[in-house]
């Protein structure tokens, strides 16, 4: 795969299980013998249509849960050099956190309705070196938190909004955690560039915005085309 | 009212709050060159999101009571840091960033939602901390505590905002600092940054946070995770009477 770093295990599992299912395109199939080579991804990626309404949320909580799920297993399959025993305990929680939350969507969507399972692509990330997967973390977590946030008014049904609110402090949680691990006891874990000093709010970004952020990330081509704006 | 009355309005009502904002804007222009492409869409998004959430016809009821409860949870904080930054001996140099950072935004927050509410803003209550002040431990367990509540106190309140679309949003984004502040500061008092066990603090902020059933599917089952994960992985409300009564301990 792609720089000799993607997440070999979950990476192929997902995309074996993906492809299974829905693709029987021989380059995608071709692809996965070698995982010393480069990928070869089709030149017209599958598509993944979130959906509409609050549903369309649920699954874009999903997809992003999804790609944290992958990160995290991928960090904890091979771990960095040097990670601390504190490292390890916090880096373990939060994957299992993640697949909590990822297994949570996966049984609380109806199968009808629900995206597939994504192909993550991590080709930009060294797993192997501490920066490059605690800053990774840290952009996961804070665009997590961020997407929560600008999700909220965005459902209709009461009882899915206080589940979203039950995982985004979750996800505060985790950002402020990994930003305290890059920076230790500095100002970061709730740092001037993501919560505004004026009025000490955290930021939000609206789907339209996420996205776009977390597509490198992911090789299906994820659609929000039809989630609800308002 | 829009984001430059807001930060004018901060500065009138706390000359020494804009005494911190500016020092910390001069860090902010640094990491905001660093990170120029991420950081430049946050004024614009804020400045919107502050004239829909307080220029809006009318909030609810429901949003002015849900405001106003935020409102003195985040008078109890301010205050508790603030005299704790000003108590002698009592918060170690290394911390002090930590604990300023936290002060910044219970200030700001106070100053935020009393600009929202205006003239329909609660006073500030009289408030008694009791011996947390004494050791640095005795404050850094009632922080956490406070925090800890404060996030499950807004989660509490997210579904009476949900006709109250942007106050709804800013409501989210003061929950998600706070726990911010709360990872970290149970972090510095011995403890993992996600609720699995309560620590030091009094059993009624820690109620109800072992939940391993979301929505009927019993997470324990589904990923054969442990219940102390599952219980970790999703923070639970209390509701505003719990919150209230928690909080009194505090309210002379």
């Amino acid at each position: 795969m792609p720089g000799g770093l993607e997440p070999v295990a979950v990476g192929r599992r997902l995309f074996l299980r993906y492809s299974g299912a829905f693709v029987a395109g021989g380059a995608l199939l071709a692809a996965c013998k070698n995982e010393e080579n480069p990928i070869t991804v089709s030149p017209s990626p599958t598509m993944v249509d979130l959906g509409s309404g609050d549903i369309g949320i649920l699954n874009y909580a999903y997809a992003l849960e999804q790609l944290e799920a992958a990160f995290y297993t991928q960090v904890m399959t091979t771990p960095y050099s040097g990670m601390s025993d504190a490292e390890r305990t916090i880096l373990t929680d939060i994957r299992d956190h993640e697949i909590i939350h990822r297994e949570f969507f996966k049984a609380a969507i109806p199968a009808a309705n629900r995206i597939a399972d994504l192909t993550p692509n991590f080709s930009a990330i060294n797993f192997a070196d501490r920066t490059s997967v605690l800053n990774t973390a840290k952009t996961f977590e804070d665009l997590g938190v961020s997407a929560y946030n600008g999700a909220g008014n965005l459902l209709k049904d009461v009882n899915l909004l206080l589940l979203a609110g039950k995982i985004v402090s979750v996800e505060a949680r985790h950002a402020a955690v990994i930003r305290d691990l890059l920076n230790p006891k500095s100002a970061d874990f709730a740092g001037d560039d993501v919560v505004t000093p004026a009025n000490g709010l955290d930021v939000v970004r609206k789907p339209v915005q996420v996205l776009p952020a977390a597509q490198p990330f992911v090789r299906n081509t994820i659609s929000g085309a039809n989630l609800p704006t308002v | 009212m829009n984001l430059l009355n807001i930060i004018s309005k901060i500065e009138e009502l706390d000359v020494e709050a804009a005494d911190k904002y500016s020092f910390y804007s001069r860090r902010n222009l640094i990491k905001f060159g660093q990170k120029a492409l991420t950081a430049a869409a946050v004024p614009t998004l804020f400045a919107a999101t502050a004239n829909q959430a307080f220029a809006q016809a009318g909030p609810s009821q429901a949003a002015i009571d849900v405001l106003n409860f935020a409102l003195t949870l985040e008078y109890l904080e301010d205050e508790y840091y603030r005299l704790a930054l000003n108590t002698a001996n009592l918060i170690p140099a290394a911390d002090r960033t930590v604990i300023a950072q936290i002060s910044k935004h219970e200030v700001a927050h106070v100053v935020l939602l009393r600009g929202a509410l205006g003239a329909a803003a609660v006073a500030k209550p009289t408030f008694k901390f009791g011996d947390s002040f004494s050791t640095y431990q005795k404050f850094l367990g009632l922080a956490q505590a406070l925090e800890d509540t404060g996030v499950r106190a807004y989660k509490g309140q997210a579904g009476a905002l949900i006709n109250d679309k942007s106050i709804l949003q800013v409501a989210l984004q003061i929950h998600s600092v706070e726990a911010r502040h709360a990872a970290q500061v149970r972090r510095m008092n011995g403890a993992k940054g996600w609720i699995g066990t309560a620590g030091n603090a009094p059993a009624a902020v820690y109620a109800g946070e072992e939940a391993t059933m979301q929505a009927t599917i019993d997470l324990v089952a589904l990923t054969g995770k442990s219940a102390a994960a599952v219980a970790e992985a999703f923070d639970e409300p209390l509701t505003k009477a719990q919150v209230l009564a928690i909080a009194g301990t505090y309210i002379a």
